[in-house]
């Protein structure tokens, strides 16, 4: 069973009912449950999209789109039916948040996508977990079941006219299936391989009706923003950035554990405080932000930083899924590079070649750079190879694979080089199983 | 009644539990087709994998063609076309995992059950796999075994779960599937 930890600097929002019971509907209840979607309800779409536009929420997934403005780009006048899809599908290395959630407020979700559904006036919404946390899928198929059995989904909800249903849906082990276009592809029966944008989701989506697609925390927050007012709920983050964010901080901390901090969090403080800092004594040598795809920061580059989307992006990273992962100074860079490059090798869907190809050769490089074998023109051959890849595939994957590969060349390139010549490598002894 | 053999009353592979089950379940989408990958993997979970009979099967509740079937299941890690033990161990070795321990882990259930990466031991109990992020990174190391999490692991666990899960094998009788 996951370990809750707590630490007075957090701001318990999205996790205020975790470990109360919640997943129980007569306990969300009492604990105000499902009062925002009958707010909602009361209120209309337009109410709905401005509060959440004036929360500056935004997209909990990794690229943080302001939700509100996502919501707003579903053309009213579509006729063609509109839907809501909730992207549980948490794959990101570093990542295990949406696990709690789906665990402890599965109500949360269903409230949420609710109101999203009120908000563009979609009848039916989706909830995709990843195939892994089944345990977690019955707990979301019996609050749905609950909440069809007090009315809150069906036909008439909350006694009204309006229909709302929710299905929820099962993926199969494919970190692809992530990305939005790819999940809508999965949930439509089919391989998880990107679709070409524009069209966009929100007008070309789901079986070809305008798709809302939010990650399953950006959905969970959404009943707490109504409930506490985009005002407040804004207030609580750094500017642009609106409200808590949960962050899983992982790795080389003595308390490893999800941490609701308000946006904007300084990044030394929760790896040294909140988290307890570097176990066994150990420094810190690098720290990977925000789930694996994120390029790595050095300690000197954390030591004023905000943890935002907006601050991240100036140091040159990414606050992506939240995943703060904390390295320690015994642990081998190329090692760790080769281990990320190694699951995005795996997890690439092959549908675009520089992706498919870029991700082979990278991990092929960096397998025989780590047993020894490199030579000097391979450091730079690695960062010729990632910086190939941006920009050029149809979904971020490629990105994803590349970007944190080029940080860790670029800040770590003395260490690449201590594994040049036969030198043995100075920490690991695992080379030969870190191939999948 | 093995699992392979279709009862000639319900035409079908599967319990009458899960039969229902799909029947309703194709019910559920806009289009029927969104029903293929939940249907395989529960599918698997109660014949182990995805046998001939079981793709033949599921191409015909969804209406589409076994070549289909077969495109979309192999995309997908969790889906197999080859039996594994009756706990199937998975270990995450994923960065996090990596850093706090995981190959140690993974050693250890080498050892213990005598197998390696995609290895299935000779009486069909266990089979081991290395596999990418289970998302359980703050509670790593972290194993699966089937669906069920184990987390905050060290190597010393690891006879401890073995030992139970093969308690459970002995009490259940043979494998189904081996």
């Amino acid at each position: 069973m996951p370990r809750l930890v707590s630490h007075p600097d957090e701001v318990k929002i999205v996790t205020r009912r975790f470990g109360m019971g919640a997943e129980k509907i007569d306990r969300y209840l009492e604990l105000g449950g499902y009062e925002a979607a009958k707010k909602c309800l009361a209120q209309g779409p337009d109410w709905i999209i401005n509060e959440m536009k004036a929360s500056n929420l935004r997209g909990r997934g990794g690229a943080g789109f302001p939700t509100g403005l996502k919501w707003s780009f579903v053309p009213k006048q579509n006729p063609k039916p509109k839907y809501v899809l909730v992207n549980g599908d948490e794959s990101e290395p570093g990542t295990c948040k949406d696990h709690l959630i789906f665990l402890h407020d599965p109500h949360a979700v269903i409230e949420g996508t609710i109101i999203a559904g009120l908000a563009i006036g979609a009848k039916m919404g989706f909830i995709y977990l990843r195939g892994e946390y089944r345990h977690l899928l019955e707990i979301m198929e019996m609050a749905v079941a609950d909440a069809y059995a007090k009315g809150f989904l069906g036909k008439n909800i909350f006694g009204s006219e309006t229909e709302f249903q929710i299905v929820t849906q099962t993926g199969a082990g494919a970190y692809e299936v992530g990305e939005e276009s790819a999940l809508m592809e999965s949930l439509e029966g089919k391989r998880g391989i990107p679709r070409i944008k524009p069209p966009f989701p929100a007008v070309v989506g789901l079986y070809g009706g305008p798709t809302v697609i939010n990650n399953a925390e950006t959905i969970a927050t959404v009943p707490h923003v109504i409930e506490m007012g985009a005002a407040a709920y804004s207030a609580t983050g750094s500017p642009r950035n609106g409200g808590t964010r949960l962050f899983c901080i992982s790795g080389h901390v003595a308390r490893p554990g999800v941490y609701e901090l308000p946006m904007g969090y300084n990044l030394k403080k929760m790896i040294y405080e909140v988290a307890g800092g570097i176990r066994g004594g150990r420094t810190l040598k690098a720290v990977v932000p925000g789930g694996s795809s994120t390029p790595v920061l050095l300690p000197e580059e954390i030591e004023n930083l905000g943890m935002d989307f907006d601050q991240v992006g100036k140091a040159g990273s990414m606050l992506g899924s939240g995943g703060v992962v904390v390295i320690d100074d015994q642990t081998c860079i190329v090692e760790f590079a080769l281990r990320t490059m190694s699951f995005y090798q795996h997890e690439s869907c092959g549908w675009c070649i520089p992706c498919r190809e870029g991700t082979d050769w990278l991990k092929k490089s960096l397998t025989r750079f780590h047993a020894g074998f490199g030579v000097a023109k391979d450091i730079d051959n690695i960062q010729y190879l990632a910086e190939n890849m941006m920009g050029r595939t149809f979904c971020p994957l490629g990105d994803a694979a590349a970007m944190p590969t080029l940080g860790f060349v670029k800040k770590f390139r003395k260490e690449f080089e201590d594994h040049l010549n036969g030198k043995p490598c100075p920490f690991a002894k695992h080379v030969e199983l870190a191939v999948i | 009644m093995s699992p392979n053999e279709m009862s000639p009353e319900t035409m079908t592979l599967f319990s009458p539990q899960l039969a229902a089950r799909f029947d309703a379940l194709v019910l559920k989408y806009p289009l029927k087709r969104s029903a293929l990958i939940p249907m395989l993997l529960y599918a698997q979970d109660e014949i182990g994998y995805l046998s001939d009979a079981v793709v033949a099967e599921v191409a015909e509740r969804i209406g589409i063609t076994e070549l289909e079937v077969r495109n979309v299941a192999s995309y997908y890690s969790m889906l197999r076309f080859k039996p594994v033990g009756k706990y199937n161990v998975q270990v995450c070795t994923n960065i996090v995992c990596m850093l706090r321990g995981a190959y140690g882990v993974f050693e250890s259930f080498q050892e213990e059950l005598g197998i390696g990466h995609k290895g299935v031991t000779s009486d069909g109990v266990f089979s081991l796999e290395e596999v990418e992020c289970i998302g359980a990174c703050c509670w790593a190391p972290a194993i699966q075994v089937n669906y069920e999490f184990h987390d905050e692991l060290t190597a010393g666990h690891v006879p401890g779960i073995v030992a139970g899960y093969r308690g459970r094998a002995l009490a259940e009788g043979t494998p189904t599937h081996a």
